[in-house]
């Protein structure tokens, strides 16, 4: 179901583009603060993002104190933004991110131009697709993302395919599987490369109750099939698993990337391993009057974390509105010297001369690639600024107390080393 | 409209042609309007779902001027004779053009040592404008190429086109001046009686003056199958392509090429028509005509060689990997024969330079095989089509303009009208999913079908003969 978008202003105090559980919270809170104009820009047909995909449960309990299945609970987000006034502008595709928060549209009704005063992007994330990723074989259809297959299956009512492989065991992964159950699709299998699932532990039974077989150890290595997958090889170190089994498809799962492809053809900066946005303590991107919020600054977390991240983002953007935070003048930059280290959020911290009202976000968020034991430490030159022993699993979240920098601090970046103990 | 023929009707029921073209690909869809235009009733089976099935949805999407092509061979000269076609034609047809120019870079001592003679061999092949360029010119024209490059030579028309939309067009404009065309045709014998070719095919047996074999990977066992012998043997070469985003289509501006050595022209560099930026082919010799197959080792190889070339592509992200089979031959140059007594005609062994050389070997068989041995009557209103859905960057495109519907596939900017519109093509209307992607790039960007293909499957149900996905029925559906 499509809502009736909503006029498209030439002008607005702040523009949020995507209308994700972050973006939404954002809007409404923006509105709640008493900003007069909100507009959200989305492009598809409707709002709600990603959960508007995920039938399934549990989503709603920081926001709503109850459970709602995802499609259900964005509705309620949508809703709530629009009672509090906030302009959800549907089919509302942003172009180009220009200075001095001008962006430049694309709607149903040809290019158009939306002057805000501030700007906040949450894009979101999507999966890593097979051809990012490298895979051997050929191309025949039934391949594609868990986002691919729900909406296939709670969107469109289809399925691609009866018995699939599913790559992968994150969170997302099991995600897959109950969309698979609920049309009647019955995946052969999930491969996961390490010895354990990536998602939290006790994920594993869901398989099991399903009776789909976790192969650990095991990747794919080769895609067969020419119009429609027959089967798929893999590279395993059991050795009771055959090396090729019959499927007619293959679901890749998780892997999640920011989509920052509007950041990346615009002047904003994007931290080149990880394709994140850089952002500082408050969330300002490297020009200020755009800011950055949701899973597209830290891939992934739940709906409702980023629902709470976009309130938080919405705050400061408010404070930054006002004329009272700092203009980002000063930035160090935190670097990781070590290539276990998946990404590190703020990426940048701006030197605060004035006493802010907001504090911005107090921790150093750290995710690794794989299982990491040792120590963490955030120095300056030779001098250690703080340090924390560490036990992590790839997609766990490490926070990392941030020190308060003042303009001295600002002569040497940061950078963070691990050592494994 | 149909346009007369001076042969007499046969008394038989089958459907008769001047000419039987086998195979829709690059080659087939210029040959079949050549003729058409020139007052042939042209009939052109494909077994493909769609046009551009086999070799040619692999090409390399540049206009060549024909440098490096080998001196006074057949290649060259259909190249030259192509190129100037291309140009001449270009606006009447809304062929999109990249004026990009080329750069063969020698990044050793060696291979600079060999860019004297790519000079003197372009003379030859009648390309005056190359020049020499040393790196410090190099490098201001290029910023992002790795600083090692020793030398280079310019090729300044040397042109990025779109590889889809051009053949698209000349087969929509064979099929607007009454050429006909059937796809999921697949041949399986023919018969010659001294004057007409009966084929039959899995759709029935059709009648022919003249066969013109263009079925590339295929053109081998055609002529085996019809004439009992070919000329040139099929040896299938394999290169696989990463296809980068758009952030790093603006790294360069130039198509970047090696020097070449015997086997291949290397790997290449270059924009696309469509704003993503290529590397590759390589080249890699196999028995299976149909296996286009990638492997995680070759893509990773391309990638450390791009990023080897033009360091940057190290922070930019990989979009799409695909291969292309070449239908290469045991003979460098094309092999067109002429089997006077048989009115048949065989086009095989074209390989890269096929998109646009295949303007110049439609003229080339028409000029020198069939002409003052049949004689048709060119109508003389030629129809030019509408033009097709743009996609390539070099105009305005769809989601720029009013009533577009909004956008369905995001990354690619593709709008619910253009689909439509390929959908209900009254030429040429998609029929696969392939030939949709063809006509307007959906699903082809970043997130490979991420956003988009649910909305698809739903707009193409019905439409393709092998659908993307099937309706859930209430009693499979478990919650």
């Amino acid at each position: 179901m499509s809502e009736p978008t909503q006029r498209l202003p030439s002008e607005c105090d702040i523009a949020i583009i995507g209308s994700g559980p972050s973006g939404l919270a954002a809007a409404t809170e923006l509105k709640k603060l008493g900003v007069k104009s909100v507009v959200v820009l989305e492009r598809e047909a409707e709002a709600g993002g990603i959960p508007r995909h995920c039938t399934h449960s549990p989503f709603g309990m920081r926001e709503f104190k109850r459970i709602y299945n995802g499609a259900t609970y964005v509705r309620k987000l949508s809703q709530r933004a629009i009672d509090c006034g906030v302009i959800i502008c549907l089919k509302t595709t942003v172009i180009t991110l220009h200075k001095n928060a001008k962006l430049t549209l694309s709607t149903p009704e040809g290019v158009q131009q939306l002057q805000a005063k501030k700007v906040i992007i949450s894009t979101g994330i999507r999966e890593t697709p097979r051809a990012k990723r490298l895979i051997s074989g050929q191309r025949p259809l039934g391949v594609m993302t868990t986002g691919a297959l729900q909406s296939m299956v709670y969107l469109a009512h289809k399925k691609p395919f009866k018995r699939p492989i599913i790559i992968g065991t994150e969170l997302v992964s099991f995600s897959a599987l109950l969309s698979c159950r609920h049309a009647g699709i019955k995946p052969i299998a999930m491969l996961e490369q390490n010895s354990r699932i990536t998602a939290k532990y006790g994920m594993q039974l869901l398989p099991k109750i399903l009776g789909v077989p976790i192969y650990y150890n095991s990747q794919l290595s080769n895609i067969i099939g020419k119009h429609a997958v027959n089967a798929v090889d893999i590279i395993t170190e059991n050795p009771h698993l055959e090396n090729r089994l019959l499927c007619d498809g293959v679901i890749f799962t998780g892997n999640f990337i920011a989509e920052s492809s509007l950041l990346s053809m615009s002047h904003l900066e994007i931290d080149p391993t990880s394709g994140n946005p850089i952002i500082d303590q408050f969330g300002r991107c490297s020009d200020g009057d755009y800011f950055a919020t949701g899973n597209m600054t830290h891939p992934v977390e739940t709906a409702g974390y980023c629902w709470a991240n976009g309130i938080q983002t919405a705050r400061l953007v408010y404070v930054s509105l006002k004329g009272m935070l700092d203009e980002h003048k000063q930035r160090i930059f935190i670097t990781s010297t070590h290539a276990d280290i998946k990404y590190i959020i703020p990426q940048t911290i701006a030197v605060s001369t004035k006493q802010h009202t907001v504090s911005g976000m107090g921790s150093l968020q750290i995710r690794a690639n794989k299982a990491l034991k040792g120590r963490l430490s955030l120095r300056a030159g030779e001098k250690i600024v703080v340090q924390k022993s560490i036990k992590t699993l790839p997609e766990r979240r490490v926070a990392l107390t941030l020190p308060k920098l003042t303009e001295s601090d600002s002569d040497s970046p940061l950078q963070l080393h691990f050592e494994s103990m | 409209m149909i346009p007369t023929s001076k042969l007499e009707q046969n008394s038989d029921t089958l459907d008769h042609y001047d000419i039987i073209i086998i195979g829709a690909g690059l080659v087939g869809c210029a040959m079949a309007r050549k003729l058409t235009l020139e007052g042939a009733r042209v009939l052109t089976l494909e077994k493909g779902a769609d046009i551009l099935d086999g070799a040619s949805k692999g090409n390399s999407a540049i206009l060549h001027t024909g440098f490096d092509a080998p001196p006074d061979s057949l290649e060259q000269s259909c190249i030259a004779d192509s190129y100037q076609e291309f140009i001449a034609l270009r606006k009447k047809l809304h062929l999109p053009l990249m004026k990009t120019g080329a750069l063969v870079l020698a990044w050793t001592d060696d291979e600079a040592g060999r860019l004297k003679g790519i000079i003197e061999k372009a003379h030859r092949n009648g390309v005056q404008d190359v020049k020499l360029l040393n790196s410090t010119a190099i490098l201001k024209k290029e910023p992002e190429l790795a600083q090692h490059v020793k030398a280079g030579v310019y090729v300044p028309r040397e042109y990025v086109i779109d590889p889809w939309t051009t053949p698209y067009v000349y087969m929509r404009q064979a099929l607007a001046n009454g050429a006909t065309l059937r796809c999921d045709c697949e041949l399986v014998s023919g018969q010659f009686d001294g004057e007409y070719w009966q084929l039959s095919t899995n759709q029935g047996a059709f009648k022919a003056t003249t066969v013109i074999n263009c079925a590339g990977l295929y053109g081998d066992l055609i002529d085996q199958n019809l004439i009992g012998t070919s000329a040139f043997q099929i040896r299938p070469r394999k290169g696989q392509f990463l296809v980068y985003d758009t952030s790093a289509h603006r790294l360069i501006n130039s198509i970047i090429l090696p020097v070449p050595n015997d086997i291949t022209k290397g790997v290449v560099i270059c924009q696309t028509a469509f704003g993503k930026l290529l590397v590759g082919p390589t080249a890699e010799e196999q028995d299976d005509r149909d296996d286009a197959s990638v492997d995680t080792e070759t893509l990773q190889m391309l990638r450390r060689k791009g990023e080897e070339l033009l360091p940057a592509l190290a922070h930019q992200s990989v979009n799409a990997t695909y291969a292309g089979i070449r239908p290469a031959t045991e003979f460098k140059d094309y092999v067109i024969n002429h089997y006077q007594n048989k009115h048949y005609i065989s086009v095989g062994g074209i390989r890269s330079t096929g998109l646009t050389a295949a303007l110049g070997i439609a003229n080339y068989v028409f000029n020198q095989m069939i002409d003052g041995t049949q004689s048709y009557t060119p109508s003389d209103a030629i129809i030019y089509p509408d033009k097709l859905n743009q996609i390539a960057e070099d105009e305005i495109r769809d989601w720029q303009k009013q009533g577009n519907q909004g956008i369905i596939c995001h990354c690619e900017r593709v709008t619910e009208r253009e689909i439509k519109a390929a959908l209900h093509d009254p030429y040429l209307p998609a029929s696969s999913l392939d030939g949709l992607k063809r006509r307007t790039r959906v699903t082809m960007g970043r997130c490979q079908g991420f956003y988009c293909s649910a909305k698809l499957s739903e707009i193409t149900a019905g439409y393709f003969t092998q659908p993307m996905a099937e309706n859930i029925h209430q009693e499979e559906s478990n919650e």
